[in-house]
């Protein structure tokens, strides 16, 4: 059964309007796939897709995308006006309208993100009441809600790699809350995807991002 | 614990057999199931309700217009008109769930409750129900605590979502959480408080959702207005001990039966009632983008 309801998701969240989805949730998606970049995007190609195609202008998702990467959060009244602040801070950004995407969820957002030589692609589902899911990371599979702490990890595929990450990060005391693994070929390179309900010492991420087996690794703490 | 908020027959029996006022099984609901003290839980209803007050004033002092243009001032021309249909209190009542769903509708900050489209009717009808009868915050916020019960229930055995169940079950269910709370607030029986929510529910039953262009603008705005004053003609009604006939677990049934077999047209889609007419697909032409690149379908 679902986690049962909080006299908070009955009185709130506090939030910009006009819907929860529209606002809330995308506001979320961009505030996620900053932190997979790990900077403040230079340049950002924003598509919406299906059911968002026709409405992110009339709902003002385009306005609550841009917010996202400015790094406001959900409840921010710059939201309304963020497009003038991505003006002062030299944001630049496309917007684009794809329908029929039958294998994307209904409101799907896909960013493509550039600071520097960095570029990230990231997709996103606003399902509803500001719930969010990350589904693809540069290519991979991710899967997870952006509202616990996640951690990203390309690495080698081989084996026990995944054991051994698990255990490390067991020592730092976190709980494993969803865990899910997608690679391109067979030993070849796999990324994990970890969400846990307490953060990682620093100290942790480091150990794990010098191991000469790993290739990346996104650290992404609670973005609310 | 949790068996608390399955019904309202069995809350009223948990505060009859604990000895406890309405709004108190709520708080600990919340701090036994989500692990928060019961001053985060007051304090966080308290800023929850400030913010409410911060929007009816907002939308009744600022400028403002929703992308579309459908929505633009119209909660200051009713506060300000001179001709007053009722009382004052009315016009005010009317004014302010307008002023803060149209703060909602033109990118202001609200509080959803339960959702955003219903975001107007808390607001209206506390800031109305404390102005009138001199309330302190404390009072407002057991009262919040009590429609947070009430819209856990019905969120558990019918919905609060108008893609799920029709706009029943999003300014309807608002429309029960501010009845409920208005007849606590003025001292009402745990009987007459849950009247409030029957016949609130009886009179909003069967209400599809249909906003035109899919915005959350026309009808949602005045039906916010509307649901503000069904909270007060119920409470009215309830308060003075007329039974509802109909339990309210049982009305709460019948609204989840409707919801489930009312059509998708009428949920959140756009296709059908206001958002079908002529002028509304005309607007809805208007207003969403049409540079729309469309995939070729997938073979199955
Ligand atoms: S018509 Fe639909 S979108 Fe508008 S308030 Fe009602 S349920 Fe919400």
């Amino acid at each position: 059964m679902a986690e049962r309801s909080s006299v908070f998701d009955m009185i709130g969240p506090v939030m910009i309007g006009p819907s929860s989805s529209h606002t809330a949730g995308v506001v979320r998606i961009a505030r996620a796939a900053i932190r997979v970049l790990g900077d403040q995007p230079e340049e950002a190609e924003i598509t919406f897709y299906n059911s968002f195609a026709q409405t992110y202008e009339g709902h003002g998702s385009d306005r609550a995308i841009i917010a996202g990467l400015l790094d406001f959060k959900t409840d921010d009244k710059r939201i309304k006006k963020s497009l003038d602040h991505a003006k002062e801070k030299g944001l630049k950004y496309t917007f684009k309208s794809v329908g029929n995407a039958s294998t994307f969820h209904p409101n799907t957002i896909r960013l493509v993100l550039k600071s520097g030589n960095k570029e990230v692609e990231v997709i996103g589902e606003s399902r509803g009441g500001g719930v969010i899911r990350i589904t693809e990371v540069n290519g991979f599979t991710a899967g997870f809600s952006a509202n616990l702490h996640t951690i990203i990890i390309t690495a080698d595929d081989r084996p026990g790699s995944i054991a051994f990450i698990a255990d490390v990060i067991s020592q730092d005391g976190c709980n494993i809350a969803t865990m899910s693994v997608s690679r391109k070929g067979k030993n070849d390179i796999a990324c994990q995807v970890l969400e846990m309900d307490s953060g990682l010492r620093p100290l942790t991420i480091e150990y794990l991002n010098s191991l000469n087996w790993v290739h990346n690794l996104i650290y992404i703490p609670n973005i609310d | 614990m949790s068996f608390l908020f399955n019904g309202f027959a069995s809350w009223k029996e948990y505060c009859e057999t604990q000895q406890l006022k309405l709004h108190q099984p709520v708080l600990e609901y919340e701090t036994k199931q989500k692990g928060r003290s019961e001053e985060e839980v007051f304090n966080g209803l308290l800023q929850a309700y400030e913010v409410m007050k911060e929007a009816v004033n907002s939308g009744l002092s600022e400028e403002m217009s929703s992308r579309s243009g459908m929505i633009k001032n119209g909660a200051k021309k009713v506060y300000n008109h001179p001709v007053t249909v009722l009382s004052p209190e009315f016009q005010k009542l009317i004014s302010r769930a307008l002023a803060a769903k149209e703060v909602n509708s033109c990118m202001g900050r609200i509080v959803a409750a339960p959702t955003a489209g219903a975001s107007g009717i808390l607001p209206g009808v506390l800031y109305t129900l404390q102005d009138l009868h001199n309330l302190s915050d404390k009072k407002i916020v057991e009262g919040l605590l009590v429609s947070a019960g009430i819209a856990l229930i019905i969120e558990q055995k019918a919905s609060l979502a108008g893609a799920v169940g029709g706009c029943q079950a999003e300014t309807g269910s608002a429309a029960a959480m501010a009845s409920g709370a208005i007849v606590y607030c003025l001292g009402g029986s745990v009987d007459q408080v849950f009247n409030a929510v029957a016949i609130t529910i009886q009179c909003m039953l069967g209400l599809i959702c249909d906003p035109v262009a899919g915005l959350v603008e026309v009808p949602c705005v005045v039906r916010n207005a509307s649901a503000a004053a069904i909270a007060n003609s119920s409470a009215q009604i309830a308060l003075a001990d007329v039974s509802a006939v109909i339990p309210v677990d049982e009305c709460v049934d019948a609204m989840g039966e409707v919801g489930q077999s009312m059509e998708t047209r009428y949920k959140e889609t756009a296709l059908g009632g206001l958002a079908a007419t002529k002028t509304g697909q005309q607007i809805s032409k208007r207003v969403l983008v049409q540079d729309i690149e469309i995939l070729p379908d997938e073979d199955k």
